[in-house]
């Protein structure tokens, strides 16, 4: 069914520690269709494997079934799980239940949601040990308790143990659950995405805590994520997952510098880099679900070099290297994914200031969170505007859009004086600027169809019903989507694609500037890139101006001509982009860039 | 990723989900059974409502099913007559109170400010005296016709949809699709109904099958305390109050439309719980 080895278990001896996986396979209980399918991995003790993929490749699935769980309306078919000497799929429940926390113990994304908010994290911490009667009296698992504080870099004194999880933030959260999953010393740990939601700089002292933790005491961690930076900072093997099968497995540097699989070296290539100024490429099509995956390759409907051969049966483990292994049948045949494309901002002439923003403040119920900003965005320009959460920069980009009232100093559109709310803006300065919100999944109404939603801003300035529909048309083929998608619903289409219609009907008002809010963090890195790519080249067919928040530094270099950075409601400096970010002046700046992991930065 | 992705799908959707379900197809069933009575009955009902037909509170009477009531009116056919005008309440309080609290609430969940405390403060004060106490203060004041009783009922269910839809409503205002479309600059008035109000559905489906089991429940008790628009006119909740004094002698009285009601209050019970499992997505199957 499948070839023999996967390279870590090469390497002979039988392992005593670390984690095994061996022919993993989970079904959709109602159908029986894979969810994953003959997944292998193993970690020796003290080595970090990242198991990267799209959403919705089944990693997380992976994750929890090393815990021995699966989610509801999901079913374990077969597989080993061996977590130093024990199957974990073969204990009943109780068993289950007891090596989970002593054994293998398992970190959430979320930790605000992880922990309990009306329970002390003292509390917490203790009920981890008291469970498995850590230490064997009180007295100890005191002892163990002021060391779990230690070992995560949190506080010990007895008043940080009785603060409840709110009066933390979310680097200190994420830490109290680490502390928690390494309470009981267990051989092997699941980080689920611990670091996504959270700022650059506390990101930075998590994996610091996590890198130190596994090596410190031979854990064995699966380090489950979508951001490549942060793997090639901190994992020392990776495998890739596409449609529920991993079809790459190597070292760090095997992956980033020499990758085999298709899949991989779009990844790599699609990833932004803070180091390299890159031009990002994305990725047609998405991977196909459970029950509805192909016989052959499933990688075959986006590969450019897939053949008949590749449709028609699922490629075996191929051995790439020593300790790397892929699943292509077409290696070293492949053609480099280069794509040489002149950088937007080069062919665009900037033109006069279309938004200026002087001595704005801006703040919430009297607070005031955001003082003196002073910004202008020129015609054919991006101006990207990064900070960290917090910072203030959604807030200037929503008083901007009109959608938030509570601002003093002056805007001007076209050098009129802007009114504070939508409503009072004239229908010119409603159509000139043009919000795209973050989160594609709430920004389109989910009763109306997609043309109803494009179409509505015509339909208010007494566009005609034909009219619109022609523009309905003109624009979704714009944002390269088919005019049969005027039809559909929301919830009939993926994340990229609704977030192509949320900048349709930004463009069907021909818009002068662009507000773009944080518009790639809810999707996949391949999507990111072809969104990226689409803003792009709107922006040079267009002449559009925009405005361009986010907090993903990296993704600068490839869309900005020029950066506001944003700490604390104040902007600390502005500039070209290459000159902020290749070489900033303010400290800042520089803290923010060095805390960002790079890929290319972890292969020097 | 998963929560995200799992948007409130279309109404259609909904229904046929709600539909896939045992308890909404019994619910269903039943509620037809008992609906279907009411409406047919009266053309089966051997004898008028307030003819006499043997002596009082007597089971065993040749050329009847259930015997003669406490006036001697044959019980079968009182009955088979008595289920229409309860219906008919039923329904229209209903339609009337779910529509007037949804749009209340709604309202109140995206203006905010002054007039939303009105709204809502006022719903307070009408939730914390007892249904059935507004509808007596209401009906001993000014008579017991049948617009009063519908009123009655409305004044109780008002509030208490109200703020169930406000609840929902209030996190549909929250999302970016109503900032899009104050950006686009739409009315208020459209944004209230064409973008907020579509949006709760679910909610108010669940919402108006509870409703209206309440309202049936509410004007049988009425009845049964006497406020009725005819009352020598058969009703169900009459029946068992001008029966229950000879329970013992003549059962059936009081049986019948106890059935009755109850089996309407069940069939559309789990109609409605069949409705909110599927809103609340508890039965649903996940594959990622």
């Amino acid at each position: 069914m499948h070839s023999p080895v996967f390279p870590q278990v090469l390497t002979g001896a039988v392992m005593t520690k670390g984690l095994r996986v061996t022919d993993l396979r989970l079904n959709v209980s109602a159908t029986g269709d894979d969810i994953v399918d003959e997944v292998r991995i193993s970690i020796e003790p003290g080595k970090v494997l990242a198991l990267v993929g799209e959403s919705g490749s089944g990693k997380t699935t992976v994750g929890l079934a090393v815990l021995g769980h699966s989610r509801r309306g999901v079913t374990i078919a077969h597989g080993r799980v061996e977590c130093a000497d024990t199957e974990v799929l073969g204990l009943d429940d109780d068993a289950k239940r007891k090596i989970r926390g002593e054994l293998v113990s398992y970190v959430p994304q979320d930790p605000a949601s992880s922990l309990n908010p009306a329970l002390r994290i003292g509390v917490q911490l203790m009920e981890a040990l008291e469970v498995h009667d850590f230490g064997g009296s009180v007295e100890s698992r005191k002892v163990r308790l002021k060391q779990m504080m230690e070992e995560v870099l949190l506080p010990t004194d007895d008043e940080y143990l009785l603060r409840y999880p709110h009066q933390l933030s979310g680097g200190q959260q994420q830490r109290v659950g680490l502390a928690m999953a390494f309470a009981c010393r267990p051989s092997v740990i699941v980080l689920d995405e611990p670091t996504t939601g959270l700022d650059v700089s506390t990101q930075e002292h998590v994996l610091k805590t996590i890198r130190q933790l596994t090596r410190d005491h031979g854990v064995a961690a699966l380090y489950i994520t979508h951001d490549l930076a942060v793997v090639a900072d901190l994992a020392d093997d990776v495998a890739v997952m596409y449609a529920g099968r991993i079809v790459e497995c190597g070292s760090v540097k095997d992956i980033f510098t020499n990758a085999a699989h298709p899949y991989t070296k779009h990844l790599v290539i699609a990833a932004p880099d803070i180091e390299g100024k890159k031009e990002i490429v994305g990725l047609a099509g998405r991977a196909p679900s459970p029950g509805k995956r192909p016989t052959g390759c499933s990688f075959a409907l986006r590969c450019e070099s897939a053949d008949d051969a590749c449709r028609s049966v699922f490629p075996a483990e191929v051995s790439v290297a020593t300790g790397h292994v892929t699943r292509c049948i077409k290696i070293g045949k492949l053609p480099n994914v280069v794509v040489v494309k002149p950088r937007a901002s080069q062919t665009i002439e900037s033109g006069a200031s279309v938004v200026v923003l002087q001595d704005v403040s801006a703040g919430y119920s009297g607070k005031v969170v955001v003082h003196n900003v002073s910004l202008s965005i020129r015609r054919g320009e991006c101006l990207a505007l990064v900070g960290e959460s917090g910072s203030g920069k959604t807030t200037v980009s929503r008083a901007i859009g009109g959608l938030h009232r509570e601002w003093t100093g002056s805007m001007s559109f076209n050098g009129a004086e802007l009114q504070k709310t939508a409503r009072r803006r004239t229908s010119g300065a409603r159509q000139g600027i043009q919000y795209i919100f973050q989160n594609p999944y709430g920004s389109l109404n989910p009763r109306r169809t997609i043309g109803e939603s494009i179409s509505r801003p015509l339909a208010i300035i007494g566009t005609s019903k034909s009219e619109s529909r022609k523009a309905v048309l003109d624009v979704l083929e714009k944002v390269n989507l088919p005019g049969s998608y005027a039809g559909k619903y929301p919830d009939q289409l993926s994340g990229g694609e609704r977030q192509r219609v949320a900048i349709a009907r930004a463009l069907v008002s021909n818009p002068v500037v662009l507000v773009c809010d944080e518009v790639t963090s809810a999707l996949d890195v391949l999507v990111q890139a072809a969104i990226i790519d689409l803003l792009g080249d709107l922006r040079k067919q267009l002449g559009l101006a925009m405005l361009f928040v986010t907090h993903n530094l990296p993704l600068v270099r490839s869309i900005a001509d020029e950066v506001a950075v944003m700490s604390e409601g104040r902007i600390v400096e502005v500039g070209p982009a290459e000159s902020v970010i290749g070489n900033p002046q303010q400290a800042y700046t520089k803290s923010l860039i060095m805390a960002t992991p790079s890929i290319e930065r972890s292969m020097r | 990723m998963s929560t995200m992705a799992e948007e409130v799908s279309k109404k259609t959707n909904f229904l046929a989900s709600a539909w896939k379900m045992h308890r909404a197809k019994i619910g269903f069933a039943i509620t037809l059974v008992v609906v279907a009575l009411a409406l047919v009955g009266p053309f089966f009902a051997p004898f008028t409502a307030t003819e006499f037909v043997d002596m009082p509170n007597t089971v065993e009477v040749p050329g009847t099913f259930f015997g003669t009531d406490f006036l001697g009116q044959d019980v079968w056919s009182r009955f088979l007559l008595g289920g229409r005008s309860i219906l008919f309440l039923g329904a229209m309080s209903t339609i009337i109170g779910v529509l007037m609290g949804a749009m209340l609430g709604v309202v109140a969940a995206y203006v905010k400010g002054a007039l939303n405390s009105f709204i809502m403060r006022t719903f307070d004060i009408v939730i914390a005296f007892p249904g059935i106490l507004w509808a007596l203060l209401l009906v001993s004041m000014l008579g017991s016709s049948s617009f009063l009783i519908i009123l009655a009922t409305v004044v109780s269910t008002v509030p208490r949809v109200g703020r169930i839809i406000y609840g929902a409503a209030v996190a549909v205002v929250e999302r970016d699709f109503v900032s899009a479309a104050t950006a686009i600059g739409e009315s208020r008035l459209r944004i209230v109904f064409r973008e907020i109000l579509p949006n709760t559905t679910s909610t108010l489906l669940v919402e108006t099958n509870l409703r209206f089991t309440y309202s049936i429940g509410g004007i049988a008790s009425l009845a049964f305390l006497g406020f009725t628009s005819d009352p020598t006119g058969a009703n169900w909740g009459t029946m068992v109050q001008e029966n229950s004094s000879a329970i013992i002698l003549q059962p059936w009285g009081v049986i019948l439309p106890v059935i009755a009601i109850a089996l309407l209050t069940i069939g559309t019970g789990l109609i409605g719980d069949a409705f909110s499992r599927v809103s609340a997505g508890i039965d649903r199957g996940r594959n990622d």
